[in-house]
């Protein structure tokens, strides 16, 4: 069972029709007590880092890091990726899980303020064990306004007006700053991936 | 790099897909979740359905066809077509679409922009602009093409833009259908004065097309109906026309 985590904000239906072609159970849950309980947890995210304040306002914050502590697999998507940072400078009155090191920072307003749409992405190193059965340089599909800064947990760097992470790993936990859910057959096997990690 | 998209369009009436030229005559070209997977297989980076008959028609069978399409393909998905409220946008991500498109009822109402955005993400709004020519500028038309604003095309976009839009889909109503290239003038003039992607639209008759709206238009995207739906180039070809001439494309395996 893989555990969707809704704090309110964004569209859950992607990645759980992504999950469930996969024929990959899924339900989606909202209180610290689902947290503890899970085996896998996801943290899809579109949206504001503001709207995350949601996780340490329901508990779920402590639960999650107490989760992660344990070993659980996580995998936060897109937002879900940029808060395992320590903040963000969207909304730096909001705390990241802070497991990797630094903030997010916004894209320069010109030409492009946003990057949207299919970029390549480049590995950090060969031993992902996401990224198994991808090819280096495949294209994903991105939308966002903030990026991450690479850092030695980085499994994939991508470019745009400057060179940020793509994707990280570091023992159970995962992060995509594109959207695996909306990224064709690359992106369903990176959830296959994920899905058949042990737990 | 970042690639230049295509995007496979689906004009959508009555839970079927038609075509149209200059929004008026119409040919059912199937159903819209098979045609929708079979672009998405196909190379398109995106699929966008439009319900042109949205506005008099109810909404049912459009959800209905959102929610089969959208169990069925996994790249961005967007759906737009006659969304007045914000109560209609929220059913449509319900159903699966990743993205919706809002065009007359943001004119009327920019704030609706905002409010679909705080909740859903900026990413998720889309807003459709239906240009026509008049004179040296491009005046904003709704109500599927039909009906003239006083509003001017480039300012309008810049407006929604702020009001929280994601992206712009700007459709030329003067080449639409017409399948002789893209208003390339209109597509700079927008993409110029935003900071969010523009999708081109109206037009698409070649690959040359898409060239010249990705060179001279500087379009982000470009939206393709008619060319796709009768077998006249899939996407897989037309970006094996473009990666020739150096626009940078996504080449699917």
């Amino acid at each position: 069972m893989i555990s969707l985590i809704d704090y309110g904000a964004g569209n859950m239906a992607s990645v759980r029709k992504a999950f469930e072609h996969l024929a990959l159970e899924t339900e989606i849950i909202d209180k610290p007590e689902q947290i503890s309980k899970a085996a896998k947890l996801v943290l899809p995210g579109v949206g504001n880092f503001k709207s995350l304040e949601k996780l340490e306002q329901t508990g779920m914050r402590a639960a999650i890091q107490e989760s992660v502590a344990r070993g659980v697999p996580f995998l936060g998507i897109c937002l879900g990726m940029q808060w395992l940072f320590e903040t963000s400078t969207e909304a730096p009155e909001v705390k990241g899980l802070g497991i990797f090191p630094g903030k997010c920072t916004r894209f320069t307003e010109t030409p492009r303020s946003l990057h949207v749409g299919w970029n390549q992405i480049s590995f950090c190193n060969s031993s992902s064990r996401l990224f198994q059965g991808i090819a280096d340089g495949s294209y994903f599909y991105f939308t966002h306004s903030y990026w991450c800064p690479i850092e030695s947990s980085s499994s994939a760097t991508t470019q745009f007006q400057t060179e940020f992470a793509a994707a990280l790993e570091k023992k159970n936990v995962f992060g995509m700053q594109f959207h695996p859910e909306k990224s064709g057959d690359s992106g369903l096997r990176i959830l296959k991936n994920f899905g058949e990690l042990p737990c | 790099m970042l690639s230049k998209r295509i995007i496979a369009c689906l004009d959508v009436s009555g839970g079927r897909v038609v075509k149209g030229t200059k929004f008026v005559a119409l040919r059912d070209a199937g159903d819209p979740a098979e045609l929708a997977r079979f672009h998405a297989e196909g190379g398109a980076d995106e699929v966008v359905f439009l319900d042109i008959s949205a506005t008099r028609e109810n909404r049912t069978t459009l959800l209905d066809a959102v929610r089969r399409t959208a169990a069925q393909i996994f790249v961005p998905f967007t759906v737009g077509g006659g969304v007045r409220s914000f109560e209609e946008a929220a059913a449509l991500f319900d159903c699966g679409a990743d993205k919706m498109t809002i065009n007359s009822a943001a004119v009327v109402n920019p704030k609706l922009i905002t409010t679909i955005a705080m909740r859903f993400g900026s990413q998720a709004v889309v807003v459709a602009i239906d240009a026509k020519r008049a004179g040296n500028s491009y005046g904003v038309w709704v109500k599927g093409g039909t009906e003239p604003t006083d509003r001017d095309a480039v300012t309008w976009a810049r407006e929604a833009q702020e009001c929280g839009a994601g992206e712009i889909m700007l459709t030329s109503i003067d080449q639409d259908g017409m399948r002789s290239g893209f208003d390339c003038e209109l597509t700079a003039r927008v993409s110029e004065a935003v900071s969010i992607p523009v999708i081109a639209s109206g037009g698409a008759g070649s690959g040359g097309h898409f060239i010249d709206v990705f060179t001279k238009g500087k379009a982000d995207a470009a939206l393709a109906a008619s060319i796709f739906h009768f077998g006249l180039q899939n996407a897989r070809e037309l970006k094996q026309e473009l990666q020739k001439s150096g626009i940078p494309v996504r080449l699917p395996c």
